[in-house]
């Protein structure tokens, strides 16, 4: 049990401590949230940048060790969130890497890298959430292109993406996980419709994306057809694996803001509200132990988070959704007022027991893979 | 980033938990905790929280324990200990937590190298902590001021208590991280029990595990037991005393909410003496009064958040 690293990953994170101080002052201002062509240049810049400084592969090919140290200084340094880039970075990205053709990955991983490409990604539905599996959208082969026919929905960026990763139904008779394609699809494409989905903080953060006959290349496709299923499965792991660790970075910088908050406004007085802080001190703490445990598996082993990935996904997303709870009682009343700090983070963390596989979801994976109970349902 | 166990750390593991085993196994913790003397109540029969008086803990098993190198396991070789650090001791306390190994664990443990014969397992050290002392009546050397003691009718049939008057002392934060740890011990046990049990028994035609409200409740004994694991062994690593405090937390809540799953997952056979399952919980209660109370280590916590706050 070690919590050091080596001087090689010591010196990564001077060498990235220092490019940020000099870096993150000349930045532009962060656009509005509205902004949704602003926001797509801030990320595409700031992913060029890391481009130039040579950062922009961290995700791909640096060891576990060395993307917790990327992750870690880059949020205590505030530097901007992965943003538009999150997918092309974190989902089609690594995809194209693993499964794709050499003219695929020539094609699509480059202009990811430079900032130049923002993906989106088109996997849930309707009909289809907890139930990926279950997904309708058809894609029907004719000649060299598929037809392709369906709804998207809670795709992040769509309004802004060149591409969306996009999983379709090309055997409506097979059993269901078997009749899935990857393709990439590119937004501009006739019969692609953007709708902006407001959802409870107010802001469009989603949309749905609806197809009508949309005709995708067969060069378009990863993998074989039919077999988007595991291809797909390649890239969710990753997203329960590190990505949360500089959000937890963040929740910790949030807690010791609330204590200063606190004892400003007189509520730190109050032993029940300094106790409940303290506990969230202890949840963080432990929080960030347990990813650079589940690092550390990662590292050792070579491949990605498996089901220990499903554990910290459902601890941290509970645990977060607290923190903002306590915000609200160091706010008191005005934890009603969204100019106020916290508040519109605290709707925001409403979705972090949904996406990504519900805590439910979670809790049956556990279930299932570690513990070995019989398939329920 | 290693931070995980390395190769001799896993051995290490493996060789106390065959140790325990081999003196110490489930007939033998049965045997310990007795069937509770005739008449002894059972709910309405008046003895609910009974009496069984252990005969002290098994001197045989002590000296083996020392042999092993238990006590004497972070003295240094100069001082003929085995030269290991907390980690290891970590692992060691969390597989006698998982066994239920009765006794003044920690307490003699801490004692190895200042009382002699601690070391070696020839002697059983208790201390005072939290205002009670375990096994003072069976241990050679008592630790702290024990004056006025006071026997009280101990909840946990294997571990017999005395209240001491006046005010508790802080406690050692190696021995709250040691506490923690067989709490960890006792977090990954039950949730294992509980998940055989849930693969086994069969309601409704299929196995209770197979039921989601049942699944889930394992699930949510598994991230618990694993987040305490990372805090824990953290602490371990860095002997902080904020980590520390988080390590008790987190591992009190792990046995404690985990024991009670466990007895849940259970049913029936879980509310009788026979099972085991209700061993795990009562040990789990009384060491969370080792420590002090909950709020000291919030408090702790809270502080660390504005250290210039009181």
């Amino acid at each position: 049990m070690d919590l050091s690293y080596t001087p090689e990953e010591e010196q990564f994170r001077a060498r990235l401590r220092e490019w940020l101080a000099k870096t993150l002052p000349a930045l532009p201002p962060a656009p509005s949230p509205h902004d949704w062509p602003g926001r797509r240049a801030y990320d595409l810049g700031w992913q060029r940048r890391l481009y130039d400084a040579g950062y922009a592969a961290v995700h791909w090919d640096a060891t576990p060790s060395v993307r917790l140290i990327f992750l870690e200084e880059t949020e205590k340094a505030g530097a901007p969130y992965v943003g538009a880039n999150f997918v092309g970075l974190l989902h089609a990205g690594p995809t194209v890497a693993a499964e794709g053709t050499d003219a695929q990955r020539s094609r699509w991983l480059p202009p990811i890298l430079r900032g130049e490409e923002v993906w989106c990604q088109g996997f849930s539905e309707p009909e289809a959430g907890s139930d990926l599996a279950a997904l309708r959208t058809r894609a029907r082969r004719d000649g060299d292109e598929y037809v392709v026919t369906g709804s998207k929905i809670w795709t992040s960026h769509a309004e802004v993406a060149d591409w969306c990763e996009l999983l379709v139904r090309t055997d409506p008779d097979a059993q269901k996980r078997r009749g899935i394609t990857w393709l990439a699809l590119p937004m501009d494409a006739p019969g692609v419709t953007v709708r902006p989905l407001r959802t409870l903080t107010g802001t469009a953060e989603f949309a749905e994306v609806f197809l009508d006959e949309v005709r995708v290349p067969v060069g378009n496709r990863v993998g074989d057809e039919n077999d988007g299923w595991r291809v797909t499965m390649v890239t969710l792991s990753f997203e329960r694996g590190t990505a949360f660790a500089g959000e937890v970075v963040a929740c910790r910088r949030v807690l010791g803001e609330l204590a200063v908050e606190a004892r400003g406004n007189g509520r730190w007085d109050d032993p029940a509200l300094r106790r409940r802080l303290g506990r969230l001190n202890a949840e963080f703490r432990a929080l960030w132990r347990l990813t650079q445990w589940n690092v550390s598996a990662a590292e050792a082993s070579g491949g990605v988070p498996g089901a220990g990935g499903s554990v910290f996904k459902l601890r941290y997303s509970h645990a977060r959704q607290e923190l903002y709870d306590a915000a609200a009682e160091v706010l008191g009343a005005d934890c009603l007022d969204l100019d106020r700090p916290w508040a519109l983070d605290r709707l925001a963390s409403l979705s972090y027991t949904i996406a990504a596989g519900t805590s439910q979801i979670q809790h049956g994976i556990i279930a299932e893979r570690i513990l070995g109970l019989p398939k329920g349902r | 980033m290693r931070f995980r166990l390395t190769d001799d750390q896993r051995a290490l593991r493996a060789g106390v938990r065959q140790v325990l085993a081999r003196h110490f196994d489930g007939e033998a913790l049965r045997a310990a905790a007795g069937d509770g003397g005739p008449g002894g109540g059972g709910v309405g029969g008046g003895g609910v929280g009974r009496t069984v008086r252990p005969a002290g803990p098994d001197r045989a098993l002590w000296r083996a324990l020392g042999d092993a190198g238990f006590f004497a396991l972070r003295l240094p070789q100069s001082d003929g200990g085995v030269g290991l650090g907390l980690p290891e001791a970590v692992l060691v306390f969390e597989e006698a937590g998982r066994a239920l190994l009765p006794g003044p664990l920690v307490a003699t443990h801490l004692a190895a190298g200042v009382v002699p014969g601690a070391a070696t397992g020839e002697a059983v050290v208790t201390a005072v902590h939290g205002g009670l002392v375990e096994w003072l009546a069976e241990a050679d050397v008592v630790r702290g001021d024990a004056t006025g003691a006071v026997p009280l009718r101990s909840l946990d049939p294997l571990t017999p208590l005395h209240r001491v008057p006046g005010a508790a002392s802080a406690p050692d934060p190696v021995a709250t991280l040691l506490t923690a740890a067989e709490q960890l011990g006792t977090a990954g046990r039950v949730c294992e029990l509980a998940a055989q049990h849930a693969r086994a028994r069969e309601q409704f035609g299929r196995p209770i595990g197979a039921f989601q409200a049942v699944a889930h409740l394992c699930a949510g004994m598994l991230v618990r037991t694993e987040t305490a694991r990372a805090a824990v062994y953290g602490a371990a690593v860095t002997a902080d005393p904020v980590d520390v405090a988080a390590a008790r937390l987190l591992a009190d809540e792990a046995a404690v909410r985990g024991a009670r799953d466990c007895l849940q997952v259970h049913g029936g056979m879980g509310f009788t003496w026979e099972s085991e399952v209700h061993l795990h919980l009562k040990r789990a209660w009384v060491r969370t009064q080792r420590a002090g109370e909950v709020t000291e280590s919030e408090e702790v916590l809270a502080a660390d958040l504005w250290p210039g706050a009181p």
